[in-house]
């Protein structure tokens, strides 16, 4: 637990004391609110275009204007989380590889697993960091909307990301942990991420297993169910094994790099 | 406090270390001495249990490096060629991240590192940037980096390389001022190194152990018979016949001509005999102006490159 720990702290430290966390937030914040501007913009254009038709039809308005918001805007957000992770991931092990600082820490008295988690966990803090100030733009909402802020979606929503980020981050490490070239890296964890984002169009067509499990397997489908509020056991499971799976991959990863030759 | 019996690790078909066997006692420093590819940092990283054997055991402490590699991990300080550092960190941060590792109680934490920081003489730099830092200064973290848990035993591949020689003097004397309370295993290409900074030595060529002793030992036990090196005025043919008419010369080679007849003669002298007062008295006798008469005995060099050379290569030059 000492050893996890000091691996967290030593990667945050990395994080905070060079220009990467800041940066990364950065420019993080600048797309979100863009886009949280232009999702906000739109919506209340469509729901006083629905406000007029409904006072011209007659009938109750049927439009939940705050819903529609969180929704579009947790769909961009899982968007962003694709074209960050890789970034994140990158140079988790290929940097430390290529410094020889691997060496230090596997003749350390430390097992692997501390050296993996502590890394994965210090991305993921990074990337709840990252995501926490969005929080801010629902300030907005909270003050002005009609009918109220939907929180279950809002909980939901940070919840499906930080498993959704959690994911791509589990798989982005273990991309780096098979390479010394932190180009590769991003690039593979890229691709990867976006192959298992939409792996059920290869299902779509069929009714058969397959395309059950394909459907099942994408890591977006699951996302959505948390978009519309709805937080899902089987969702959970499948995140959590994503994880747990990746983390084991690296393990094995970061332990096979004492037979490689280097 | 190490033992190493028939370590192999190969690669595919490459034996990188083969069959190697050797031990280092408590407080001894050990040299490592081999050309580039021998073997020296395989072998290191398999004694700090950075990766596994083929074969063979090795113990450090008592302890099997792979089957209870923690234990062995936690009483060796490593320093691998280059030194493992992270440019971000402070050199104190550096410092209290490697003792944390290396499972150093809280309390005694800053103990440590003030002890390993002051054997490296870098206490004024204890809050600088490591990539500020200069080569040799880089190198001192390094070395504060094996020393900060106090280990047993200390294994340091090449610690002198790319530095200057000032440099390189202060490490030697930091690594001879470490011997005693630990024990050292060092690795180097560089042979005056050996002699100054280790008690033995362990020469390996192509993953073999060549030989095995101290440097005195070694130097004495491969000088066979005395070189004497002559510097005289002479015509080569005379001085050739003359110094060949004395009893136990063997070998008289003409090494250079200085300007006009002044000549460049080595001489060697059968095991136990010193020629130099018969060789003088020749000369004298001739009446040929005599510059310098030295005995030379074989530097490690020579010792190095006549164990790790083919006996095929070895023949061409000497003939």
């Amino acid at each position: 637990m000492q050893s996890l720990y000091a691996i967290y702290r030593k990667e945050m430290g990395h994080y905070f004391v060079s220009p990467i966390a800041y940066i990364f937030i950065g420019l993080f914040l600048i797309l979100s609110a863009f886009f949280f501007n232009v999702i906000l913009t739109a919506v209340i254009k469509e729901s006083f275009q629905m406000e007029m038709q409904s006072m011209q039809m007659g009938g109750a308005p049927g439009f939940d204007a705050p819903a529609e918001v969180m929704r579009a805007f947790f769909g961009l957000l899982s968007t962003l989380v694709l074209f960050f992770t890789p970034i994140l991931t990158m140079s988790v092990y290929a940097e430390e590889r290529k410094r020889g600082t691997m060496e230090l820490l596997m003749t350390s008295p430390i097992s692997e697993l501390d050296i993996v988690l502590g890394k994965f966990l210090a991305s993921l803090s990074l990337f709840a960091i990252m995501l926490l100030p969005t929080a801010s733009y629902l300030i907005f909402m909270v003050v002005h909307s009609d009918p109220m802020m939907p929180w279950r979606m809002v909980v939901a929503g940070y919840a499906g990301v930080l498993l959704l980020g959690g994911s791509l981050l589990a798989l982005g490490s273990f991309v780096s942990s098979l390479t010394e070239n932190q180009l590769i890296a991003a690039a593979i964890t890229f691709a990867a991420s976006l192959f298992i984002w939409v792996i059920d169009i290869l299902g779509r067509d069929s009714d058969s297993v397959v395309g059950a499990v394909l459907h099942y397997l994408s890591v977006i489908r699951h996302y959505e169910d948390f978009t519309r509020g709805v937080i899902d056991t089987s969702s959970l499971i499948y995140y959590a094994s994503f994880i747990v799976l990746f983390i084991f991959l690296t393990v094995r990863s970061v332990d096979s790099m004492r037979w490689r030759r280097a | 406090m190490i033992e190493v019996q028939d370590l192999t690790k190969s690669y595919g078909s490459v034996k990188a270390v083969d069959d190697i066997s050797f031990t280092v006692n408590k407080g001894e420093i050990l040299g490592f001495l081999g050309p580039n590819g021998a073997g020296k940092t395989t072998t290191m990283r398999i004694l700090t249990g950075y990766m596994p054997a083929t074969s063979g055991t090795a113990r450090v402490a008592g302890f099997d490096v792979s089957r209870d590699s923690m234990e062995v991990r936690r009483r060796i300080g490593y320093l691998p060629e280059n030194p493992p550092l992270y440019p971000d960190m402070t050199v104190e941060t550096y410092l209290d991240f490697v003792a944390r590792i290396k499972q150093i109680a809280p309390e005694r934490r800053k103990g440590r590192i003030d002890d390993a920081l002051g054997k490296t003489n870098l206490e004024e730099r204890r809050s600088e940037l490591i990539k500020r830092l200069s080569r040799g200064y880089k190198q001192r973290v390094g070395l504060a980096q094996a020393l900060v848990h106090d280990p047993d035993v200390i294994i340091l591949d090449e610690p002198t390389v790319g530095l200057d020689p000032k440099q390189i003097i202060e490490v030697r004397n930091l690594i001879k001022g470490l011997a005693g309370n630990h024990t050292i295993i060092l690795s180097t290409h560089i042979l005056p190194e050996v002699s100054m900074t280790c008690d033995r030595v362990v020469i390996i060529n192509k993953g073999k152990v060549a030989a095995v002793d101290t440097p005195e030992n070694l130097t004495s036990q491969l000088k066979g018979g005395q070189k004497i090196r002559i510097e005289a005025e002479a015509p080569e043919k005379p001085l050739r016949d003359a110094l060949a008419e004395i009893p136990g010369a063997s070998r008289v080679v003409v090494e250079s001509q200085r300007t006009g007849s002044r000549l460049v003669v080595t001489v060697e002298a059968a095991q136990g005999k010193d020629l130099r007062s018969e060789i003088a008295a020749k000369i004298v006798q001739n009446g040929w102006p005599l510059f310098e008469l030295r005995g030379v005995s074989l530097s490690l060099e020579e010792i190095f490159l006549e164990l790790t050379t083919d006996d095929s290569a070895h023949a061409q030059p000497a003939s």
